[in-house]
């Protein structure tokens, strides 16, 4: 009997030394539900206690909606108002609704001061208006353009803003000194730091500039089975940004690889899951918004506003989704904002990758049917 | 009979110390006068010292400590001499490998050539331990089974820091100096070529490895089991067969058939641990160099179960470039 209760003691110490010595431990039961495959461990795993109550606690904040009025023919908000230059051709009650929504999205404390010098609201020397002007097209390029990953549910202001002027998920351009060799001793190459937007492990602690600004290669694994002669392989370094991202993504999402990928084969698509294909477009989508709209906006933010190499901060997944795979849990908002679907009256927007998408889908029907 | 299951020794002796056999003509002198602790006694032998250390074995320690100078004031570095960070950040922290455009070349200082030296120092401070093994067993009168043992973990170690980067043609393919970067670096190989469990000298590691294990639990069980015996007095019963073995022998045969003697157990447990790094190290050797990548090799040679496709199309793959790019 004696070797049982050594046995329990020793195994009860070191769960104990672990759990109050390890980060990030949750104690069971957790559910997990089968996505893939017999075999394959494709699971999502959802803990009951805190999965669920984070977005019903992210639901509790979304501020109330007025009802859409009906686009009432007349003077437009461009007619009425001064300096006008996207919205423009809204109704004057639709425009100002998008205004005070915005307001409360944005700047619940200071409303419409948040952007506007109250004693003249057509004045844009407020850093906050331009700003706030580019991210309306930024907005409605999503909606129009992106649909192969922000689907029908599009986005709004809020989808990241979430109450607060800055959201609060962002990353700087990490600082040249992190992978700078100067001097004798000490070069890191911008790894080796518990880093929590890579989900605490020592892989490059910015993964972002090169792979959702810059479109750096991402695909690391080699595709075929033996070495290419003359062909200088994916350095491990490389592979490293790419592990460091999809730790990023993971965390972001609260989603485990098996989310998208069968992991034993991490590179093979036609072992992986449909939203791998919608992950891939969102990449995509990080690279082309960090790039035409976010970064350009630099030169407009004041210096408190920038970051180590002078940029302001960006985007990467967790910005919208906030640890749920469909950010708000697929809250359908942007609806409710007719405006912020596209620029109106501008080219009508059938994209292209809407039909990548249905491609794709009907890619799975038909192997589904086989 | 309980207290054979003790995590304990349950005997110790206490006696005049122990100082070994005289010394070849031209050895150094063992060093320190011998102590005996209780408590140590209670999981080993309760007398510890005196060490003999030697010329190799100074040398060893040297090249040990100037490795782990190396490694160490480079972390402390890599934090800006910050000695709470260092606390803090160490199981992240590591001393990196020159990044992959130096290929073969010396590197900076700074940019891997610290790395290379440490490594140099390392593997110096590893072989001169080595002689040092081989030399004390041969002047104990003992086989070299442990320093080619020894070896085999070497050759592991070799094959990680040292063949395959050469033969890959760069240094930053080999592995940082670091506690969570070299488990990265380990992750992060496995996916680059295509996931190692695919690889049959990584599943021949794996097997003697977990062999390893799985006999060192039979042997250490057995022996204990029948210690009352005499079984702890292994050398003898390999040659003269008492109750012990006897009956250890007996259990297993009526257990599984087939038994071990007391000489052959050890025979299979050398094996099965010099195998592991041996078997690991021709895996670790091909990944790269020889297979690119294992999953897709294995669907060539058969070895990966097919699975239903689950329809998904690489969108990059489409005729058009996806996203209104």
């Amino acid at each position: 009997m004696k070797i049982v209760f050594w046995f329990g003691g020793v195994a009860a110490l070191i769960l104990t030394g672990f759990m109050l010595f390890t980060a990030g431990w949750e104690r069971p039961p957790i559910e997990s539900a089968q996505t893939g495959f017999r075999g394959t461990g494709m699971v999502e795993v959802n803990n009951p206690r805190v999965d669920p109550p984070r977005l019903e606690a992210q639901l509790a904040q979304v501020p109330d909606m007025s009802p859409l009025p009906p686009d009432t023919p007349g003077p437009s908000a461009g007619d009425i108002y001064q300096n006008v230059q996207v919205l423009g051709d809204l109704s004057v009650v639709r425009f100002n609704r998008v205004m005070q929504s915005m307001a409360s999205w944005i700047y619940p404390e200071q409303g419409c001061a948040g952007c506007h010098n109250l004693n003249n609201l057509a004045d844009d020397s407020k850093y906050q208006y331009r700003v706030a002007r580019r991210m309306i097209q930024m907005t409605q390029t999503v909606n129009s353009q992106w649909a192969s990953h922000v689907g029908a549910t599009g986005v709004t202001c809020y989808t990241c803003h979430r109450g607060q002027a800055v959201p609060q998920y962002t990353w700087f351009n990490a600082d040249p000194a992190n992978t700078a060799a100067d001097g004798l001793t000490g070069w890191r190459n911008g790894q080796n730091r518990a880093t929590e937007q890579v989900g605490l492990t020592s892989m490059p602690e910015d993964p972002f500039t090169e792979q959702l600004e810059d479109s750096g290669q991402i695909r690391v694994i080699g595709d075929t089975a033996l070495p290419m002669p003359g062909e200088v392989g994916t350095s491990i370094q490389t592979t490293e940004q790419t592990y460091a991202l999809m730790m990023h993504m993971s965390t972001s999402l609260n989603v485990t690889c098996t989310y998208c990928h069968n992991s034993r084969n991490f590179g093979s698509w036609d072992q992986s899951t449909p939203q791998r294909v919608t992950s891939w477009y969102g990449i995509q989508m990080a690279q082309n918004l960090n790039t035409e709209y976010v970064a350009p906006l630099s030169s407009e933010l004041p210096p408190h506003r920038l970051g180590p190499t002078g940029e302001g901060q960006k985007i990467n997944c967790e910005t919208c989704h906030q640890g749920v795979n469909k950010p708000l849990g697929g809250l359908q908002m942007a609806e409710q904002y007719p405006s912020l679907l596209g620029p109106s009256g501008g080219t009508q927007v059938s994209s292209l990758s809407d039909q990548d998408v249905e491609a794709a889908l009907a890619a799975v029907e038909l192997s589904d049917t086989e | 009979m309980i207290e054979n299951t003790n995590i304990f020794t349950r005997a110790q002796v206490h006696g005049p110390a122990d100082y070994g056999t005289p010394l070849a003509k031209g050895d150094f002198d063992r060093i320190g006068t011998p102590i005996k602790s209780y408590w140590m006694g209670k999981i080993g032998d309760a007398q510890i010292g005196p060490i003999y250390l030697g010329a190799f074995g100074i040398a060893s320690l040297l090249c040990g400590f100037i490795a782990i100078q190396i490694i160490g004031l480079n972390m402390w570095a890599s934090v800006g001499w910050d000695p709470i960070e260092f606390v803090r950040q160490l199981p992240w922290l590591a001393l990196e490998p020159p990044p992959p455009e130096y290929g073969l070349s010396l590197p900076p200082l700074n940019e891997g050539g610290w790395w290379l030296m440490a490594g140099f120092f390392l593997t110096a401070s590893i072989f001169l331990w080595w002689i040092r093994v081989y030399r004390r067993a041969r002047a104990h009168g003992l086989g070299t089974h442990v320093a080619w043992a020894f070896m085999a973990a070497i050759w592991l170690y070799l094959v990680l820091g040292f063949i395959r980067p050469i033969a890959m043609g760069s240094w930053s393919e080999a592995v940082p100096f670091g506690i969570f970067p070299h488990l990265d670096w380990t992750a992060a190989f496995s996916i680059r070529y295509g996931n190692l469990f695919y690889n049959p000298f990584h599943m021949l590691s794996i097997a003697f490895l977990y062999g390893s294990v799985l006999l060192f639990a039979m042997h250490g069980g057995t022996v204990m089991a029948t210690s009352r015996f005499g079984a702890e007095r292994e050398i003898e019963q390999a040659f003269d067969r008492g109750t012990a073995f006897e009956r250890g022998a007996l259990f297993w045969r009526w257990t599984m058939g087939f038994c071990a003697n007391a000489e052959s157990i050890h025979r299979w447990a050398w094996w099965f641990a010099v195998l592991t790094p041996l078997t690991g190290g021709i895996g670790i050797l091909l990944t790269g160099t020889v297979v690119e990548n294992w999953y897709l090799w294995g669907i060539q040679h058969g070895l990966v179960p097919p699975y239903p496709n689950s329809g998904v199309v690489d969108p990059a793959s489409l005729p058009v470039p996806g996203g209104g790019q």
